[in-house]
């Protein structure tokens, strides 16, 4: 398992290299890296994250715990942003490996889910110089029933 | 002693990122019942419990939980990661 929470900008080639040399018996490896999008008709500056240090670790290893248990994935890896992010960066990655693929598409799934609404982190917009916290939606609450389902 | 922990919106509208208080409150509800008390700014943003979380020594939790054995009860927004 692989966690970190981190201000740096990082390379998602170099890490997914990293974590994938220390992988045994794995035939499937998903990634998936969130980045910065620019607003549609209105220009992002910045952005800004902000999390709970010790309890953000805490939850995602959990997380990453609970997603091995369920799909029996081999390891998984969760890189987190935090602090000042600019248009075009990366925020986040996640990566899981297992001998099937559908096993690795679900837990990547389910981890960019929780990490979603409960990760503590917070993100502010900054747009034309205004700031705004943006809102969690129901949508985000919603993709967790989905795997209270079974 | 407690310490109290706040982020987002409720950090900024708090005007603090933390503080410890003595309180004689047992559970979350209770706590937060004295804050309001307290200050208008803590009436502001706790008047709607449906706009913030808690977590109790870095465990989310709900506003009934107890705050006995609470070192560190924080408050926030609901998350938006990812």
């Amino acid at each position: 398992m692989y966690v970190s929470v981190q201000n740096e900008v990082f390379d998602f080639s170099k890490e997914i290299e990293q974590f994938s040399k220390k992988l045994n018996n794995v035939g499937a490896l998903v990634t998936f890296t969130g980045i910065v999008r620019g607003k549609k008709s209105e220009t992002l500056d910045f952005m800004f994250i902000e999390h709970y240090p010790g309890m953000t670790e805490n939850q995602i290893t959990s997380m990453i715990n609970n997603a091995v248990k369920r799909w029996n994935i081999n390891d998984a890896l969760v890189i987190h942003r935090y602090g000042k992010l600019e248009p075009g960066e990366p925020i986040m990655m996640v990566a899981t490996a297992a001998e099937h693929r559908r096993e690795a598409f679900e837990a990547a799934e389910y981890l960019m889910d929780y990490l979603k609404s409960r990760a503590p982190f917070w993100k502010k917009e900054v747009i034309n110089g205004k700031e705004k916290w943006v809102d969690a939606t129901v949508d985000d609450e919603l993709a967790l029933d989905r795997w209270n389902k079974f | 002693m407690v310490d109290l922990i706040y982020f987002s919106w409720i950090r900024e509208k708090i005007g603090k990122p933390s503080e410890s208080i003595e309180t004689n409150a047992t559970t979350v509800a209770e706590l937060l019942e004295e804050l309001m008390k307290k200050d208008i700014r803590y009436s502001e943003v706790f008047a709607d419990q449906d706009l913030f979380r808690v977590a109790i020594n870095q465990e989310l939790t709900n506003f009934d939980a107890s705050i006995l054995n609470a070192k560190e009860v924080a408050f926030f927004p609901p998350m938006t990661g990812g």
